[in-house]
């Protein structure tokens, strides 16, 4: 099969002198098939194969499933961003490599938006690094920060990607759960909440960092100024990190604010923000991140960075700064994106809230980000005939894929091993959908109603 | 920005350093535990980051980085715009993580004709946010700490003359030899590794049972008639063999940062592991992008309209050009096979700068900076590219990229040209 596989002249080439003397070399039964092959995978990765999102995405690629799953926007990214980015390819220089820590328009730009924001000085130079996406940041930080034998502690529900980066660097991830504190009938994001003793217990001499999710995926909670100081103190006390994962910062709805844990008192020195073009812009596909923070935490960073991409997109980059450049000229203006978009998302919001209320379910509507989770065991489907040796809401959410044409995300995906029970009847919807697909997921939700009335 | 990193990544001897611990933090630290983690203990250094800020602020021309300073071709640029500019907005949104469907289905096409075998797309191919990525993702899924790489240091002379010798090479391979980093054809050297030279690899892989990250990048930049030969598609290579290719060398479009690999799905699986949670996805755009112009490339194959071949045609003209300039100004070019970059050995011109005694920076080093500084030319030292151990044995030579526009290769020649002159003149 070997040799004469490779006895092509369909593409015209020259053939391969190799060919003569492969068969003038003695040989050997091709061993590749049958050899034990001693080579398995390095240490570091070890269980870390299995990944939701490839297991969600497939099954949900089906076009005619309404998907409400990933956290993909079927919106169009705002017309300048696109014009920007016809520019910046239309520069012969910006095609090839940039400055690997951060193209520089960029970390101007991003200097000047957030020193706005945080009310202090950012060095466009040694405080920002840009990656690939913010899950690039997240692994640049991890790696670069945290040691073997080390403890972070992931507050759960957790976006999937904290407990296996964790692991990969060798430390062990400390769980804790937010927790639902009201019994009233429209539950909020705001009603998940750290219990503060149980947090301060989590924390000893091996806990190197806390990872923080502000606003929350998938619950959508924004944390409050309160809550944060209580893990600013602790986070003192320990002498510990804080890894602020904000990629939903602009998305925080009427009533309430985004703060950043960097920004109170004593937090600056120890916490590394992390930010998102993707989420900011509603480009996902642009795969651009960044974190920020302060020069001796951010170096570290920087030379994980040298060591594993070096360099990202020249074009987007560019486009991104331009981008930026006119949002930050309006910052004091309702039109700038930052502020659009969750208006509009806003909405959105309140009509799919609606629709699984009229569906007579409770979803938790959230304060920020654009997920909602919401309790489906009311629904009382009954899955137990169902062999896999999963959590109730991934064999749900796979039942609902095939039977009602309607994707989510189970929310045990987003738990440790402790919590998945107490996750397990919750599925996460994505709302940053056009209206067609929300029109789309309406007609499911009304029909559903009326079969299992 | 170049693609390499210092040469700790290049290192062929993966060897943990015991660390007693860090007591290095800068006085604005609040925080007063140790903060990196002892993964980053010598690899903070970076060759680039110097030689990349001297060329910026003292270079008129500047032939040390590896990137051409001409565009990319127009039908690549056009795919890129058809690709904004189209009705389908979702292509700014996620793409599949492990290659965007179109691009992993071409070169899985294309590759799979060039290597002789069926590939399926799904499983034999992943994309990278360039071959830096993919390079890395091998490192990380297939090294452990204690595992060993064999190096492939050469002896002297000119790019085909720089031979690995059998018998050290074969005495490099241990126990814990875990992998061999093959670059073909190689920067910096621009060497195209002959049929023979890669079965003497394959023959020791195979008998040591050991995996080949070979990396391709500079595949379609051979010159003189010379061919490229894919290490995979030897005997017993393919199971064992990891191809990096780039869509930056390929397309001259570097700044998109496109890469993948090729290899059997045991050997990939392992990749889209430390992927998935790594960077995950890469940019969806750049991937449509590179996948159109691998659909024109595969139609025009072997045709003279083929920029595969139209390409190296241009740049082995400037490196002829380049190697006339060296030559008559007493550098000595060792004249490259393939890539765009070749190797001069600048003994003759050691006299503007002179050896410094129990110096810690190797000659070259000294004497690239002094010629970016004072001539305003930049290249970058040959021992960068070699372990700590041997830099002193290949210290007399510096690195030159050719893959510039003409303008820029006259200038340099300008430059060379006064140089001799005022060397010569009494």
């Amino acid at each position: 099969m070997l040799f004469a596989s490779r006895s092509f002249c369909c593409l015209g080439i020259r053939t391969y002198q190799q060919r003569t003397d492969l068969l003038s070399r003695s040989i050997k039964i091709s061993a590749s098939a049958t050899m034990a092959f001693r080579h398995k995978n390095t240490r570091r990765i070890e269980g870390l194969d299995s990944n939701v999102w490839v297991e969600f995405t497939k099954v949900a690629a089906d076009p005619s499933i309404v998907n409400l799953g990933q956290g993909l926007p079927d919106i169009s990214p705002p017309s300048y961003v696109k014009e920007e980015l016809a520019k910046a390819a239309a520069v012969d220089r910006l095609n090839q490599y940039t400055r690997g820590f951060g193209h520089l328009s960029l970390v101007k730009a991003l200097s000047q938006v957030y020193e706005r924001v945080c009310g202090r000085k950012i060095d466009p130079l040694t405080d920002i690094l840009v990656t690939v996406g913010a899950y690039g940041s997240l692994f640049s930080t991890i790696q670069a920060l945290i040691e073997e034998g080390d403890e972070v502690i992931i507050i759960e529900p957790f976006y999937d990607c904290y407990e296996p980066m964790v692991k990969m660097a060798g430390a062990k991830p400390v769980f804790i759960p937010l927790r639902y504190k009201n019994d009233g009938n429209s539950p909020s994001s705001a009603d998940w909440v750290l219990d503060s003793a149980e947090l301060a217990n989590k924390f000893n001499s091996k806990t190197k960092a806390i990872i923080l999710n502000t606003p929350h995926n998938p619950i959508g909670k924004v944390f409050t100024r309160e809550e944060l100081q209580v893990i600013a103190d602790l986070c003192i006390k320990h002498d510990t990190l804080c890894i602020s994962d904000e990629v939903y910062e602009w998305l925080v709805y009427k009533g309430k604010k985004h703060i950043k844990i960097a920004t109170l008192p004593g937090m600056w020195e120890r916490t590394i923000t992390i930010g998102s073009a993707g989420k900011t812009y509603s480009v996902t596909g642009w795969k651009l991140g960044w974190s920020i923070g302060p020069e001796n935490l951010i170096k570290h960073l920087q030379v994980v960075h040298q060591n594993t991409l070096y360099t990202c997109s020249t074009p987007l980059q560019e486009a991104l700064a331009q981008a930026f450049w006119i949002d930050y000229k309006r910052m004091d203006d309702p039109d700038c994106y930052f502020y659009s978009l969750s208006r509009e998302l806003e909405s959105k919001r309140d009509r799919m809230a609606q629709l699984l209320q009229e569906s007579g379910l409770k979803p938790v509507i959230p304060d920020g980000g654009y997920f909602m989770i919401v309790d489906v065991s009311t629904l009382n489907v009954d899955l137990s005939d169902v062999d896999e040796k999963q959590p109730y809401d991934y064999k749900f959410v796979k039942w609902m894929i095939t039977s009602k044409k309607l994707s989510a995300i189970p929310l045990s995906a987003f738990c440790g091993p402790e919590t998945k029970r107490q996750f397990e009847k919750y599925i996460r919807f994505c709302f940053i959908k056009k209206d067609s697909t929300l029109d789309a997921a309406e007609v499911i939700l009304k029909n559903w109603n009326k079969q299992t009335a | 920005m170049l693609r390499r990193a210092g040469p700790s990544l290049r290192h062929f001897l993966l060897e943990r350093k015991s660390s007693a611990g860090y007591s290095s933090y800068t006085s604005e630290a609040k925080m007063s535990r140790p903060l990196q983690a002892r993964r980053l203990e010598g690899i903070d250094k970076n060759i680039w980051v110097e030689f990349v800020k001297l060329a910026a602020t003292y270079a008129t021309v500047n032939l040390g980085q590896g990137f051409p300073d001409f565009p990319p071709p127009d039908f690549l640029k056009e795919a890129f715009v058809r690709a904004l500019s189209g009705e389908n907005h979702m292509l700014h949104q996620y793409t599949r993580a492990f290659g965007h469907p179109p691009l992993v289905k071409i070169l899985a096409q294309f590759f799979g004709k060039l290597l002789g075998r069926d590939l399926d797309p799904m499983t034999n191919v992943m994309v990278t946010v360039g071959a830096y990525q993919a390079l890395f993702c091998c490192f990380q899924a297939f090294v452990d700490e204690g595992d060993e790489k064999a190096p492939k240091d050469g002896k002297l002379m000119s790019s085909a003359d720089w031979q690995l010798d059998p018998a050290e090479l074969a005495s490099k391979f241990s126990e814990r030899t875990k992998a061999i980093v093959l670059n073909s054809p190689n920067n910096p050297l621009g060497k195209v590794f002959s049929q023979g030279e890669l079965e003497l690899i394959a023959d020791l892989c195979e008998k040591h049972d050991i995996l080949c990250i070979s990396d391709e990048v500079y595949e379609w930049l051979v010159y003189d008639g010379k061919e490229h030969i894919r290490i995979a598609s030897l005997r017993g290579m393919w199971d064992r063999t990891v191809m990096i290719g780039s869509a930056g060398k390929t397309f001259s479009a570097t700044g998109w940062k496109v890469g993948w690999t090729v290899g059997p799905n045991r050997l990939l699986q392992h990749l889209r592991t430390v992927h998935q949670n790594s960077a995950y996805h890469c940019a969806t755009i750049a991937q449509e992008a590179v996948a159109q112009g691998f659909q024109r490339e595969i139609e025009l194959y072997g045709k003279p309209d083929s920029y595969f071949v139209q390409l190296p045609k241009e740049l082995q003209q400037k490196r002829d050009w380049l190697v006339q300039s060296l030559d008559a100004v007493g550098m000595k070019p060792i004249i490259p096979e393939g890539t765009y970059f070749l190797v001069a050995d600048i003994s003759e011109f050691k006299s503007d700068v002179p050896e410094v005694p129990d110096s810690d920076e190797p000659y070259d080093y000294r004497f690239a900076k002094w010629m970016v500084k004072n001539k305003g030319l930049a290249a970058i030292p040959l021992s960068a590219f070699y372990c700590g151990a041997h830099k002193n044995n290949y210290n007399h030579f510096i690195r030159f990229c050719f893959a510039k526009e003409e303008a820029t290769l006259k200038a340099a020649n300008d430059i060379l040209q006064k140089w001799k002159r005022e060397k010569t003149s009494p």
